[in-house]
């Protein structure tokens, strides 16, 4: 696979929820995001950007449409696969940094890679480390994940997400929640992934600044793709 | 290694609330030292009450009743007579008593070497009773004296738990000793080594040498019975070696006692005993005894149930968060649910085997308060039973509560839809 093909696919994903009462909030959304892409979605808040997130995670599968990830058809998988999947594929960071309060930074971000097994412990608190030392907080890795700053979380959780090398990372709203000091160290580690990593990218923002920076801007309105 | 990331994950999550959890083990810990306390102390009480009987009664003892014959002689003959076809006839001599007939079993000897081989049984001890006059100064005293095999009567029926002076090896050794029940030695005022003469019915005297006391508890049967040798009362009432009058048998299995009893009825054509026909209630009160620690212990397992139910849901509920990461970032719905499961096994495991310590250590503390019964002179502190089957469904019933307590809510946590936790912020 190289770059160019496709990393993740939907086909015509249409999205209702029912309560209160009947919406639909997709409205047959067809996207490509490519290996090595780094892509951004903007649109006015409510127009179903995170709903959008969510079912290209895996974690939603209540749709209608397909979606293909990495050439592979996951939709109607079972949930132990597309739990594989999420764990070997797709990194995610959210809006709120969750972190698992009762283990240490450098624990939060090798247990998707634990799960995995790929690698052994001693290696994977090595790229854990790796990761931290890019981001300036390697000496952070031995506390608690509840004694850091906000800014310091996400940068973890960021860190996490990648552990495993995913093939796309996605981010919903990743800034939404920090200042403009951590907001533009994020984009900046953003930025070197894309470039670092070939990997793909797909960061759901409000930031106008840090959308203009990626190389394509996905628009969304009232639940469709109106601009690639 | 997938189930060690798992087991680390719940001990994690545990120690994070070590108060609650220990709490919630020291629950399980209760309700297993309770239940093994109590089941040995309930059982140990149980075997003591159900030994007064099961342990002195031989599970079939075959005897000779005295009695007239079931036919009587002419009723016979005349049946013969009219069978022959000589028409009915009345007769008038009735009620013909028995008469040179002994209390003996016939053949005892011969009918001991078959019991002896017959795989079902234990053992067997025979008896030869008589009844006889002490001879006290002046006046006479009423008693009874047994003849009995004492190395067989101990091991077959417990005849040492009742001696409260002497031993069983000394009543087998000295030529014509006697053991005086308790109520009839105080009242001829006699102590060991003394020597009494006995005469028997038939006005044979002997004299014997008190070698201990028996004890059972039951005065009307302590101012009584003795115990000798079967050769000493044999002698005493000058009869050979085969005038045997009961045979005790014990059994591998005493539910079979009834229909061998019968068995050897018509075998051996005398009369035998079986010990459900001669104690017939004493079951009820055994099986009264365990349903009550049953009922007990299962009560504080459910409670401490409840109590493991109620910590981890508190705990799903707080880390709703985190098991939406957990998910969120690859782990399956099963494995949250094994990572709670574990959690409740952990605090079963640890409150368990807590309370086996405890239990046991609580039966040794039972084993130590005194207790005085009358009936059994050689116990002095309360019955406790040790079996290790207490403990054994102790534990199994731990983990098996915990393991249902914690199912309800892993399953709950493994159900959490990320979506709605991460979107609900
Ligand atoms: N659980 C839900 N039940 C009903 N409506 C929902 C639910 N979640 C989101 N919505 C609605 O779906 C629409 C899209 O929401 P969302 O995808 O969160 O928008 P965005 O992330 O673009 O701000 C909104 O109108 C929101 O009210
Ligand atoms: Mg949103």
């Amino acid at each position: 696979m190289s770059n160019g093909d496709p990393v993740i696919e939907t086909r015509k994903v249409s999205k209702y929820f029912h309560d209160p009462v009947t919406a639909q909030v997709l409205k047959e959304v067809d996207l490509v995001v490519k290996r090595g892409e780094y892509a951004s979605i903007v649109g006015k808040s409510g127009c179903g950007k995170s709903t959008l997130m969510y079912i290209l995670s895996t974690m939603d599968t209540d749709y209608e449409g397909e979606l293909y990830l990495d050439g592979e058809r996951v939709t109607g998988l079972s949930h132990d696969r597309l739990s594989r999947i999420r764990n070997e594929k797709i990194g995610f960071v959210f809006q709120f940094h969750y972190l698992i309060s009762e283990f240490s930074v450098l624990d939060n971000i090798i247990l998707p890679g634990l799960k995995l097994g790929r690698f052994e412990r001693p290696e994977l608190e090595e790229r854990a480390m790796g990761h931290l030392r890019t981001m300036g907080i390697e000496h952070q890795a031995r506390n608690m994940a509840n004694q850091i700053s906000g800014g310091e979380k996400q940068r973890v959780a960021i860190a996490r997400a990648l552990i495993n090398d995913p093939l796309i990372l996605m981010c919903d709203e990743p800034t939404g929640n920090l200042d403009s000091r951590n907001s533009a160290i994020v984009e900046e580690i953003f930025k070197r992934i894309a470039a670092e990593h070939h990997r793909s990218l797909l960061v759901v923002t409000h930031d106008d600044e840090l959308a203009a920076r990626t190389d394509r801007i996905i628009t969304m309105d009232d639940g469709r793709i109106v601009a690639l | 290694m997938a189930f060690r990331l798992l087991l680390g994950i719940s001990s994690t999550l545990l120690r994070a609330r070590l108060r609650q959890s220990i709490v919630a083990a020291v629950g399980v810990t209760f309700s297993i030292a309770m239940y093994i306390a109590l089941s040995g102390f309930m059982n140990g009480l149980n075997s003591l009450l159900d030994g007064l009987i099961l342990n002195r009664t031989p599970h079939i003892r075959l005897y000779n009743e005295i009695r007239p014959a079931d036919q009587q002689p002419l009723e016979r003959a005349f049946e013969l007579h009219s069978a022959a076809g000589n028409g009915t006839v009345h007769h008038f001599i009735n009620r013909v008593k028995p008469k040179g007939e002994e209390a003996r079993v016939r053949n005892a000897l011969g009918i001991m070497d078959a019991l002896r081989k017959d795989p079902r049984v234990l053992g067997i001890a025979p008896k030869v009773a008589a009844q006889v006059m002490f001879n006290v100064g002046t006046i006479e005293v009423n008693g009874a004296v047994n003849g009995i095999d004492p190395k067989e009567e101990d091991r077959l029926l417990h005849f040492s738990d009742y001696l409260v002076k002497g031993t069983v090896a000394q009543l087998a050794s000295t030529n014509n000793g006697i053991v005086l029940g308790k109520g009839l030695a105080d009242k001829m005022q006699v102590g060991i080594g003394d020597v009494v003469q006995v005469t028997s019915i038939q006005g044979d005297r002997t004299m014997l040498k008190v070698v201990g006391f028996y004890q059972s508890g039951m005065a009307d049967f302590d101012n009584v019975q003795c115990f000798a040798t079967v050769s000493t009362v044999q002698n005493l009432l000058v009869k050979p070696r085969n005038y045997i009058t009961d045979i005790q048998v014990r059994l591998h299995d005493l539910a079979q006692a009834p229909a061998m009893a019968r068995e050897y009825a018509a075998r051996f054509g005398v009369d035998a005993i079986d010990i459900q026909t001669a104690n017939a209630q004493f079951e009820t009160g055994s099986a009264v005894r365990n349903i009550i620690s049953y009922v007990v212990s299962i009560v504080l397992l459910v409670v401490a149930g409840f109590g493991i139910y109620n910590i981890l849901n508190m705990l799903i509920y707080e880390k709703l968060d985190s098991i939406a990461i957990l998910k969120a970032t690859g782990f399956s719905g099963g494995d949250v649910r094994t990572i709670f499961i574990n959690l409740s096994l952990i605090i079963g495991i640890c409150g368990g085997l807590v309370g086996l310590l405890l239990g046991w250590l609580l039966q040794l503390a039972i084993d130590r308060i005194p207790f005085k019964f009358d009936a059994l002179p050689t116990v002095t502190t309360y019955p406790v039973d040790y079996d290790p089957l207490y403990p054994t469904i102790g534990i199994l019933f731990a983990l098996a509560t915990t393991f249902i307590a914690g199912w309800f809510p892993a399953r709950k946590a493994s159900q959490v839809d990320p979506v709605e936790i991460i979107r609900g912020k």
